[in-house]
């Protein structure tokens, strides 16, 4: 198979775009695709700060990257789960994500300890709270979106990106199909507008492939983390996706074609347009800040013991790594002290 | 002469050892997996589904597909 822009020889045959690329016209192209879709969603402009929700995975290093190419300014959040199921999964993640930030020189990652600042790991809040029941992924969706919300305020990034691919919005769309979620169907898009003192949330990998993705990740030498976090088996996300991969492997271009559709029918067809979201009287966390359908405290702060909700506003302000910078002693000042 | 070189290939904790001659999406068929889902690397390379396996080569497999995301 050969390159359809020079002939050599192709490594990754897109079918459902009918298009085999060679590693440098992959690469090129992979960039200007994100920059189409930042611009065709209109999604955030060089003017403005981007705070990218990384995990260490394929998807979102591969984000943080492309960003960074633009020249967009872009920097990093990381939340530290405190999960380790043999494997150190958030350790080795770290890890990760700390090389990146070294190669990427002047890009600043901001990192939450969620041990460090609110006691516990992410496996032991979900122990002690009603809302894990063993399984920590609502809790640690819930903070993960709270403190993305909180540091994205906090330290003024109007917009916040996530690296979900098509692979992940065709799941979650055939989810909510699946189970008729009209409130959800309502909302998903590329683009969530800003509101409420809440960044605006953008996916600029929204249209890629999740194997596009990952040959992005491999082709560009990122280092990623290859595991999954422990808790994702058997995930009903991944089910979808083998799912609609079945159905892709026979029909190229029916995943593809699935999200773009209800994209169009939403822009074009007004699909959802005049759902009304049964209006939920929102009330600031007489904590945080941020809305909450209750009054008094939101979800997230329910989940801590008084002294942690009583420290003083210093204890969580998030680590900042600076690019380039060693954060560790070179081997020469090793060697002379 | 010895007999032909096979073709190793390695996901995750799995290993295989295949004849050569076949492709990169012949291979995962024939491992049962499904090509949306994985990517080939031949020797380090990511190389493109119809690249014919050669005697000796390094394969591994990089699946693609994650989830449970919060
Ligand atoms: S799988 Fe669950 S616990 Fe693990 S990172 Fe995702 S949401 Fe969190
Ligand atoms: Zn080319
Ligand atoms: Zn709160």
């Amino acid at each position: 198979m050969k390159c359809r822009k020079c002939r050599e020889k192709a490594v990754i045959n897109m079918r459902q775009h009918k298009l085999a690329l060679c590693k440098p016209h992959y690469l090129e192209w992979f960039v200007e695709q994100t920059e189409r879709f930042i611009k065709k969603y209109k999604m955030f402009t060089r003017d403005e700060r981007v705070l990218v929700a990384v995990s260490g995975g394929k998807d979102s290093l591969a984000l943080w990257d492309v960003l960074l190419k633009l020249g967009y300014q872009a920097d990093g959040f990381y939340l530290r789960l405190g999960i380790d199921g043999g494997i150190r999964y958030s350790d080795e993640s770290y890890e990760k994500i700390k090389t990146f930030v070294a190669e990427h020189p002047g890009t600043q990652l901001h990192v939450v300890d969620a041990k460090e600042m609110y006691g516990e790991s992410i496996p032991e809040v979900a122990q002690r709270s009603r809302r894990g029941r063993g399984k920590p992924c609502s809790v640690c969706g819930l903070i993960k979106r709270h403190e993305m919300n909180r540091i994205a305020h906090d330290l003024g990034y109007p917009v916040l990106a996530t690296g979900h691919n098509l692979d992940d919005e065709a799941a979650v769309l055939f989810s909510n199909t699946l189970h008729w979620q009209v409130g959800y169907l309502a909302r998903q898009y590329p683009v969530l507008p800003e509101g409420n003192g809440f960044a605006r949330k953008v996916k600029p990998f929204c249209r890629f492939y999740e194997r596009e993705t990952a040959a992005y990740a491999l082709l560009a030498g990122i280092d990623y983390m290859y595991e999954e976090c422990p808790y994702s088996e058997g995930a009903n996300t991944i089910y979808y996706k083998e799912l609609l991969n079945k159905l892709e492997a026979e029909r190229p271009g029916a995943k593809l074609h699935f999200y773009l559709s209800f994209l169009r029918a939403k822009d074009k067809e007004g699909l959802f347009a005049n759902w009304e979201e049964k209006k939920v009287e929102l009330h600031a966390c007489e904590r945080c800040g941020q809305p909450t359908s209750a009054p008094g405290l939101c979800a997230f702060c329910r989940l801590w013991p008084e002294d942690v909700l009583n420290k003083p506003s210093e204890a969580f302000v998030p680590l900042t790594l600076i690019g380039g910078l060693k954060t560790e002693p070179s081997e020469e000042n090793a060697t002379t002290s | 002469m010895s007999e032909q070189e096979k073709v190793k290939v390695v996901l995750r904790r799995q290993e295989w050892e295949v004849e050569p001659g076949m492709t990169a999406k012949q291979l995962l068929q024939h491992l049962g997996l499904n090509p949306q889902s994985y990517l080939v690397t031949v020797n380090g390379e990511l190389v493109s589904e119809d690249t014919r396996l050669q005697p000796g080569d390094f394969v591994r497999l990089v699946a693609v597909i994650s989830g449970g995301r919060g």
